[in-house]
C-alpha cells in the first residue's frame, strides 16, 4: 500500500481499534503506564474516538523508564537530544520496533523520490555514528536515512568544520548523479550554508538531488530564518532545489512527518496528529493553534503510541492537500512557551547562543 | 575465492564472528549486526560481488540464510 493512502474515515476506524488494543497491551505489560491510567480511570471499552484515548506527555520519558518488554528483550536504547545538565529521554526498543520503524521510514521516504540508492552527503561529523553505545536521536536519523545511501560521506569534521575539499571531491566524483543530502536543520544552516557563504563558495549539486533535514526551527526562528529563506538561500548557494523538512522525535521514531511539495507536513498511514487546547486538552479544529499530539501504531516495546509533545502547531486540512496525499497535514509553529529547549538541532544550537 | 567464501568473509570481517556462528546469524541477533553493522555488511557484499542492492532488499536481508536468496536475485549463486 502507498504510504499516504488512507482517508479520514478509514483511519478513524483503523486507529481506534488498533490503538485500543495497543493501549491494553501496554497496560498489561508496563506497570508505570498502568498506574498512570488507573489515576485517570480510563475505560477503553467506552472510548469511541481516537481523540478520547489517554495520552502521555513526552516529558515523562525523561523521568521514567517506560518499558513493556523484559530487560533482555531491549535491543536498542535511544536517548533524546539533550546537552549536559539537561534531562534526556530514554526510549527502549525491541527488534520488532526497530524493524517496523525502518520499514515505515523507507516506505514514507520513497514517496519523495524514486526508491533507489544515491550517493549520500551527511551534514554532520562521522563521530556521531561511530559510538554504538551512544545512540542518540541524531544517530538514529542518520542511520535511518542511510538505507538510501550507496556511498556515504560526512561533510563535517569532529570540530564541526566543513571539509570543503572532501565535499568538492565527492561532487566531482558523482557529476550528473542525483545526490541525497541529509542533516539537521540548524547544522545545515550553520555549518554548511553559512560556512560556504563565509568562504564565498558555491556548490553545484546536480538536478534531482534532494536535501532532507529535520530537528527543529527554534534557533533559526530566533535568527529570523524562515523556511522560505532557508530554501532560497540553499538553492542559490548549492543549486539544491528539492529541500524537504521533516518533523519527528526520539520518543516516537516510527512517526516521521515529511513535508510535501506544497510545504505541508503529512501524517502517513501509520501515524496521526491531534492538536489540543493547552488549557483543557480538548481537540482543536482545523486552523486552531494548540499542542501537537503525535500518534503512531508502531510502538510495541514502550507505551509511546499516544504522546503529547511540547510543540505548537495547527492542522491545515485533511485528505485535500493539492499534493494528492490522503490524511491530515499540518504545520509546526514552534516550541510552546515555557517548554524546555529541545530537538536534535536545537539542543546542539544552544552551544551557539 | 568461491562465492560462499566471499559471502562468509563479508560477515566475518564486518561482525567479527566465527564461521561456525554464521548459519544461525540473524539481523539484530547480535550487537554488532544492528542498523550500523547492517549497512557495513551491505557495503562489504556489494564490493565483494560488484552489485547494488535495492532498498527493499536491504530491509529484507534479515539473516545469513535469507541473504543467500536475495543474492540469487542479483545472479550471485552462493
Amino acid at each position: 500500500m502507498k504510504p499516504f493512502a488512507l482517508n479520514k474515515e478509514q483511519k478513524q476506524e483503523l486507529f481506534l481499534a488498533y490503538l485500543k488494543d495497543l493501549s491494553k497491551f501496554h497496560l498489561e505489560h508496563c506497570e508505570a503506564y498502568r498506574k498512570i491510567l488507573e489515576g485517570i480511570a480510563c475505560d477503553f471499552d467506552k472510548v469511541n474516538s481516537v481523540e478520547d484515548l489517554p495520552f502521555l506527555p513526552v516529558s515523562l520519558f525523561k523521568k521514567l523508564s517506560l518499558k513493556s518488554i523484559a530487560d533482555n528483550e531491549v535491543f536498542k536504547k535511544i536517548t533524546s537530544s539533550g546537552t549536559s545538565g539537561q534531562q534526556v529521554s530514554q526510549i527502549f526498543l525491541d527488534r520488532k520496533d526497530v524493524l517496523n520503524q525502518q520499514k515505515a521510514l523507507v516506505n514514507i521516504v520513497s514517496s519523495l523520490f524514486e526508491k533507489k540508492r544515491l550517493p549520500m552527503l551527511v551534514i554532520d561529523s562521522e563521530s556521531v555514528v561511530k559510538d554504538r553505545l551512544k545512540f542518540s536521536a541524531r544517530t538514529a536519523g542518520i542511520q535511518g536515512f542511510s538505507i538510501f545511501a550507496r556511498e556515504r560521506v560526512f561533510a563535517l569534521d569532529d570540530k564541526m568544520q566543513l571539509q570543503v575539499e572532501k565535499v568538492q571531491d565527492f561532487l566531482n566524483k558523482h557529476q550528473g548523479e542525483s545526490i541525497l543530502v541529509f542533516g539537521f536543520t540548524f547544522m545545515v544552516w550553520q555549518h554548511f550554508y553559512q560556512a560556504l557563504k563565509k568562504l564565498d563558495l558555491k556548490l553545484d549539486f546536480p538536478q534531482g538531488s534532494v536535501l532532507i533535514h529535520g530537528g527543529g526551527w527554534k534557533k533559526l526562528q530566533q535568527e529570523a530564518v524562515s523556511p522560505k529563506v532557508f530554501k532560497e538561500s540553499l538553492k542559490e548557494r548549492t543549486n539544491l532545489s528539492l529541500v524537504v523538512d521533516y518533523y519527528g522525535m526520539a520518543e516516537q521514531t516510527g512517526s516521521i512527518f515529511i513535508e510535501c511539495e506544497c510545504g505541508h507536513l503529512h501524517c502517513s498511514n501509520l501515524s496521526q496528529v491531534i492538536i489540543r487546547n493547552p488549557q483543557d486538552f480538548s481537540p482543536c479544529k482545523i486552523g486552531e493553534k494548540g499542542l501537537i499530539e503525535v500518534i503512531s501504531l508502531l510502538p510495541h516495546a514502550y507505551p509511546g503510541h499516544l504522546l503529547l509533545t511540547e510543540d505548537e502547531g495547527y492542522i491545515l486540512g485533511e485528505d485535500d492537500c493539492p499534493c494528492g496525499r490522503q490524511g491530515r497535514y499540518f504545520k509546526v509553529v514552534g516550541r510552546a512557551t515555557n517548554a524546555e529547549i529541545r530537538g536534535c538541532s536545537d539542543t546542539y544550537a544552544k552551544n551557539f547562543i | 575465492m568461491s562465492n560462499l567464501e566471499k559471502y562468509n568473509e563479508a560477515f566475518i570481517s564486518t561482525f567479527e564472528v566465527d564461521a561456525d556462528a554464521l548459519p544461525n546469524l540473524e539481523y539484530l541477533s547480535i550487537e554488532a549486526w544492528d542498523s550500523v553493522g547492517h549497512m557495513g555488511l551491505i557495503a562489504a557484499l556489494e564490493d565483494a560481488f560488484d552489485i547494488m542492492f535495492d532498498p527493499d532488499d536491504i530491509l529484507d536481508f534479515s539473516s545469513y540464510q535469507k541473504g543467500k536468496e536475495i543474492l540469487a536475485k542479483y545472479d550471485v549463486t552462493i
